[in-house]
């Protein structure tokens, strides 16, 4: 346990104070040390080292994005390099004629009810997994890691049966609960690994002051929880915008399709119109890139805190 | 690990003057929903295995035995699935562990742009299969696509698109699915570079170790069951993945790149063989949990640190 939190400070440490002249003052020993380090670092580590396969990487990744934005705001029939002249013709098809604007407002419904239903139902899991010990506790730890083995592709038709019987088919009800239960093995797991790397005192102290066990959780684990929260949340919500399977077999208005469903007949029929299919691809990509760009800090230090060891 | 033993001890003294069903309390609402939307229809699918179901001929519906078995021992379409599920899920994941390593250590240094580095090159993480087959479907179009380009440089040939070649289909997809899946592990492998003291690297270089030997005998070993637990998971979720081949290629061409999952979902939605489909969901079950411990065994999971 000792070993986990020195180890999150480390992390944290290391993200946030890169430079180490902006760092307090420290005694001449440890300085002379960090200055050999930068010294050694300086000699082993020559800038072209990095960069030269960093930007290699960097066009494999970026290429294909920016190939989706070239098509999608470039007029059908040029085929210039730069989307020039700029047309925002594409993405208004799609969002009206097409349907992407419900499909979206139906994917907003599904990943938003399902992120707070998974958080949930995680963190008071998590926190019985962390803090008590039960009966039965092993053989439930066990089988949430035996779920991952189960195939989701080929549960659908048992699922659509369930369904079928509780007569959610065709409702975004049927995908908003798969896509919880599925993503929940997994937060489980994570919070768990998170509220365990908590130190028990924190709560104790709490308690002392006379705060009952929820008050206890709500008042020192909850805020020190955020990073970690940060990062299941939005797992769960980029999960289930992204998911596509159930969607696919559960839905079968078009009113009531997800994004990736209407993608996907969009593929089908892209080929005459590769223009609207980029800008699917754009509405698609836009939430979940947003979202990444605001997450993607907590998401090296939100698993560097016990996710993999936890 | 003596703190551990000091707080399982005591854990179990708080528990005798707190009442006993809490917990369970907290756990109820995860396991109702995990027995009735994944026990039950597993079950379901083990029950079913033995039977003869199917819908469009239901006079045939019984007991079946091992009969669905039986057929999928005779089954070249089953072998071949399953062959290629093999081929895929060594071909992505040893890829992506290999670049994702690689990337993790990249983005590790400490250089003038790093934080920006590091959110450009894991973006691709957060996007789905659907969305990577149409990115790709328009990189690999024959006539505007990036293909082409390629092929004015005198690299592939023009006007054939990658999808549709049986000899090109496999690196085509295995380099899509690359696209998406590196991110992962080096999210993952950086997260626990991250967790090395710098202090060991500090001392191994004033002995003069070289840069190599660091890697093999400090990053490495630290690394180990980071990537054993990465590598496992992801071969389930590759192996488990129907996204991007079912938009990408559809299984084809001549059912090439079919992989067992997607095997199954044709059998049962297509063929509405659902007593044969779910025969063969749980050969697949029975064969990934195998392979699983199997590997945990041969990588000696946890091993030294316990």
């Amino acid at each position: 346990m000792t070993r986990l939190t020195t180890k999150t400070a480390g992390g944290q440490a290391d993200a946030e104070a890169p430079d180490p002249a902006a760092a307090p003052p420290r005694p001449p020993a440890a300085r002379r040390r960090a200055a050999v380090k930068r010294r050694r670092n300086d000699e082993n580590v020559r800038k072209w080292e990095i960069w030269l396969p960093l930007g290699l990487y960097l066009l494999f990744t970026l290429i294909p994005f920016y190939w989706m934005l070239l098509y999608a705001f470039r007029p059908n029939g040029t085929t210039g390099l730069a989307p020039w002249p700029l047309t925002l013709d594409h993405l208004r098809h799609v969002w009206t004629d097409i349907g992407f604007g419900t499909y979206f407002a139906n994917s907003v419904k599904v990943g938003v009810i399902s992120m707070f239903a998974t958080t949930f139902v995680a963190l008071a899991g998590g926190y019985g997994l962390a803090r008590y010990d039960f009966r039965g506790r092993k053989t439930f730890m066990l089988a949430m890691l035996c779920t991952q083995f189960i195939p989701g592709a080929l549960m659908l038709v048992p699922l659509f049966e369930i369904f079928k019987k509780l007569e959610l088919v065709n409702s975004l009800w049927s995908v908003i609960v798969a896509e919880t239960v599925f993503q929940l093995p997994l937060s489980l797991i994570l919070i768990s690994g998170f509220i365990r790397n908590v130190p028990m005192e924190l709560e104790e102290a709490a308690w002392v002051d006379g705060a009952s066990r929820l008050r206890g959780f709500l008042v020192t684990v909850l805020p020190l929880l955020r990073p970690g929260l940060i990062a299941v949340s939005s797992f769960a919500f980029i999960h289930s915008w992204n998911h596509f399977l159930f969607a696919l077999m559960f839905l079968s208005d078009q009113e009531k399709y997800t994004v990736p469903v209407g993608l996907s007949y969009t593929i089908g029929e892209s080929g005459s119109d590769l223009g609207s299919l980029a800008a699917g691809g754009v509405v698609a990509a836009l939430p979940v890139i947003v979202i990444f760009a605001l997450i993607q800090r907590y998401l090296v230090k939100g698993l560097s805190a016990g996710a993999v060891k936890g | 690990m003596a703190t551990a033993e000091v707080s399982g001890i005591r854990r179990k003294r708080r528990r005798s003057n707190r009442g006993p069903r809490t917990p369970y309390a907290l756990i109820a609402p995860a396991v109702l929903l995990m027995l009735g939307f994944l026990v039950y229809p597993m079950a379901s699918i083990f029950y079913y295995s033995l039977q003869h179901y199917n819908v469009t001929k239901p006079w045939d519906n019984g007991f079946a035995g091992l009969d669905n078995f039986r057929q999928m021992f005779g089954d070249d379409l089953f072998w071949q699935s399953l062959g290629f599920s093999a081929k895929w899920v060594a071909a992505t994941v040893g890829f992506q562990l290999l670049l994702g390593l690689g990337l993790a250590l990249l983005v590790n240094e400490s250089f003038v742009g790093r934080a920006l580095s590091r959110a450009l090159v894991f973006s691709p993480w957060a996007v789905s299969g659907v969305l990577t087959t149409s990115i790709w479907v328009l990189l690999y179009n024959p006539t505007t696509g990036f293909t082409k380009y390629l092929a004015d440089l005198g690299l592939v040939q023009h006007g054939s698109s990658p999808l549709a070649d049986p000899s090109a289909v496999f690196p085509a997809a295995v380099l899509t699915e690359l696209w998406r899946g590196v991110p992962f592990f080096a999210i993952l492998l950086l997260a626990d570079l991250q967790s090395i003291p710098k202090d060991l690297y500090e001392a191994s270089s004033v002995d003069g170790a070289s840069r190599l030997r660091r890697f093999w005998h400090i990053t490495l070993p630290h690394l180990r069951d980071a990537i054993v637990l990465s590598t496992l998971l992801r071969a389930v979720w590759e192996f488990n993945n129907v996204d991007l081949l079912y938009t990408l290629t559809n299984g084809g061409p001549a059912n090439q790149t079919t992989t067992l999952p997607l095997y199954v979902a044709h059998k049962a939605t297509v063929a509405h063989e659902f007593g044969y489909g779910s025969a063969l969901t749980a050969a697949a079950f029975f064969i990934l949990l195998f392979c699983s411990i199997l590997y945990l065994r041969l990588s000696k999971f946890g091993g030294d640190r316990k």
